[in-house]
């Protein structure tokens, strides 16, 4: 499969003197949906804003399906569709014209531009609102809008900066299963965000950027099977009034009726289970005390951290 | 980029330019008229029937080319100084940067939108204009090309303003304490031939002054500068901040960081 993406060596120091990326390197595959995560100020958002020529590169090469941006710029920005962080439209323009002139932008005539804001409007549910001026839309309408823009020209690589960012959840989920319909379809999409959940549902592979530097880049499976040891909180049904004891695990009690228990990969959540049963505990409900993908993300950033001291 | 799909993209700024002003019309198109049109009464009615012929035109006769083109001046100037500054400020811009438009077609999108405005001005203020004097064109074709290209001009100016600028004083600054001067120092309600010899000299290093002569000439068929000379100092203005606007673009100055 060809790559709809390649990163290498890729550098940018800005004018205050402060190196942003060190030597990113990334690969993404066509019909891809990959995670680029990383903490606040890892260099996420200048990596994209060089993909996009927003900023411009210090050093390294970008090619976006094949295409360098050092040399052929106007054929790897058509393959690129752009979804900002920040929100970046007119706020005194009707949501409709918005859309149909970003297609303008990319050369495609009115009548065309106007029959796909349609259709892109409708599916992210705000064909009702295209009349409006965009600065009367909701937060997640407005993240909406800023899908519909960046999808009218009809990109091949949809690259979306935190899309999800301040919008609830019912909403969220209602975009994490748009993008899904697109991804299916063939687009490939490019993914930031501080949900690593999301990432974790939605993508196939990874990247974790960290200080300017490329600290991993996988499979997300491959990633999470690193995952040595896992948190778990269980309700029991009844108040428990001793400090259950039970033999090769770790249990701290919260509460009289919530324990949390450290669960090594060899360990069995079988065996955990009679062992409670064993103690008299009716065990209700568990969870997952944080987001697999969270816990690995934070080892490798702190290593990062580590190695970088 | 193809030529179809450039003309697409360049029509699309064009229009949503168009639009920007004409939905504001209130505070773009109708001012200029309002102004013009008290110019005309105080200085061309009341001040201009007391005084004498110039050139050997009536003094209403012979403010109304300057008046017409500093209106275009204006508003071409404040049309894309305003507009891409606020795509600066909002980030809009980003719309266009992220697409394969090339930057010339960015700055002629931009460029059109500001003459698109100068020339409704000029026109609204030639219709006020005929309320008050019988309106002849000497040569109708000059006064043409010297109106689209001191828009073109001035479209360029507002650019490179709005590339700078960092706050919304910063697009101020310019029109109030170098414009304004200028257009009023640029012969617009005198000849030159008034002035000491010092202040002739001095007043032929203001670009606006071959502006409102050559638009004399193209109406009254009158004028203090050699119509060549000034088409010819135009035209290399007008060549001189293309270029220098599209190298601004290019390098990204004051919209990629």
């Amino acid at each position: 499969m060809s790559l709809a993406l390649s990163i290498s060596e890729l550098r940018k120091t800005y004018k205050s003197g402060v190196e942003a990326l060190r030597g990113v390197q990334l690969e993404v595959k066509e019909g891809d949906f990959f995670a680029l995560l990383g903490p606040n100020g890892a260099g996420k958002s200048t990596t994209i804003g060089i993909i996009c020529s927003l900023v411009n590169k210090t050093s390294g090469k970008v090619t976006v399906f094949g295409h360098d941006i050092d040399l052929e710029l106007e054929a790897a920005k058509t393959c690129i569709g752009l979804v900002p962080q920040e929100f970046n439209f007119n706020q005194f323009e009707p949501v409709f014209e918005i859309v149909v002139n970003q297609a303008g932008y990319y050369g495609i005539d009115r009548a065309t531009a106007s029959v796909r804001a349609e259709k892109y409007l409708k599916q992210l549910g705000l064909w009702d609102k295209r009349r409006e001026m965009a600065r009367e839309l909701s937060g997640g309408m407005k993240r909406r809008l800023m899908i519909a823009r960046a999808l009218v020209h009809e990109p091949r690589l949809l690259i979306l900066d935190e899309p999800t960012a301040g919008v609830d959840i019912e909403i969220r989920r209602s975009m994490w299963k748009f993008l899904r319909e697109i991804n299916e379809q063939g687009t490939t999409i490019i993914l930031t965000t501080h949900y690593l959940e999301e990432a974790e549902n939605l993508c196939k592979h990874i990247a974790i950027i960290d200080n300017g530097l490329t600290i991993e880049s996988t499979e997300m499976r491959d990633l999470l099977r690193r995952l040595q040891q896992e948190t778990f909180v269980f309700n029991s049904r009844e108040a428990v009034s001793g400090m259950p004891s039970i033999a090769e695990y770790a249990v701290r009690k919260i509460d009289a009726q919530t324990f949390e228990v450290d669960v090594d990969k060899r360990q069995s959540l079988n065996e955990l289970f009679s062992a409670f049963s064993a103690q008299g505990i009716h065990i209700d409900s568990m969870r997952n005390k944080s987001n697999r993908l969270e816990e690995l993300f934070v080892r490798l950033t702190e290593e990062g951290k580590i190695n970088a001291a | 980029m193809q030529l179809k799909a450039q003309y697409h993209a360049f029509t699309t700024i064009l229009i949503k330019e168009f639009m920007r002003f004409i939905r504001i019309w209130v505070q773009t198109v109708l001012p200029a008229g309002i102004t013009m049109a008290l110019y005309f009464i105080i200085f061309g009615n009341l001040i201009g029937s007391q005084l004498a012929d110039v050139h050997g035109q009536r003094y209403i006769d012979y403010i109304v080319p300057g008046i017409i083109l500093m209106a275009v001046i204006n508003n071409s100037y404040a049309n894309v100084v305003s507009s891409f500054f606020s795509a600066k400020f909002q980030r809009h811009v980003e719309e266009m940067l992220v697409s394969p438009m090339p930057n010339y077609l960015i700055l002629s999108g931009f460029v059109a939108g500001g003459v698109a405005r100068g020339l409704v001005v000029g026109a609204v203020v030639t219709v006020v204009a005929s309320f008050f004097v019988d309106l002849h064109f000497y040569s109708f074709g000059l006064t043409v090309l010297v109106l689209l290209m001191t828009a073109i001009l001035f479209a360029l100016a507002g650019f490179i303003n709005a590339v700078y600028a960092k706050t919304f004083d910063d697009i101020s600054i310019i029109p109030t304490f170098v414009l304004t001067p200028l257009t009023y120092l640029g012969g617009v309600f005198y000849s030159i031939d008034m002035l000491p010899r010092f202040w002739q000299s001095l007043s032929l290093g203001n670009p606006i002054l071959y502006m409102v002569n050559a638009m004399r000439y193209g109406m009254l068929g009158v004028a203090d500068i050699n119509v060549f000379t000034a088409i010819s100092i135009i035209l290399s203005f007008v060549v001189g901040l293309f270029l220098f606007a599209l190298w601004l673009l290019n390098r990204g100055i004051g919209v990629r960081s």
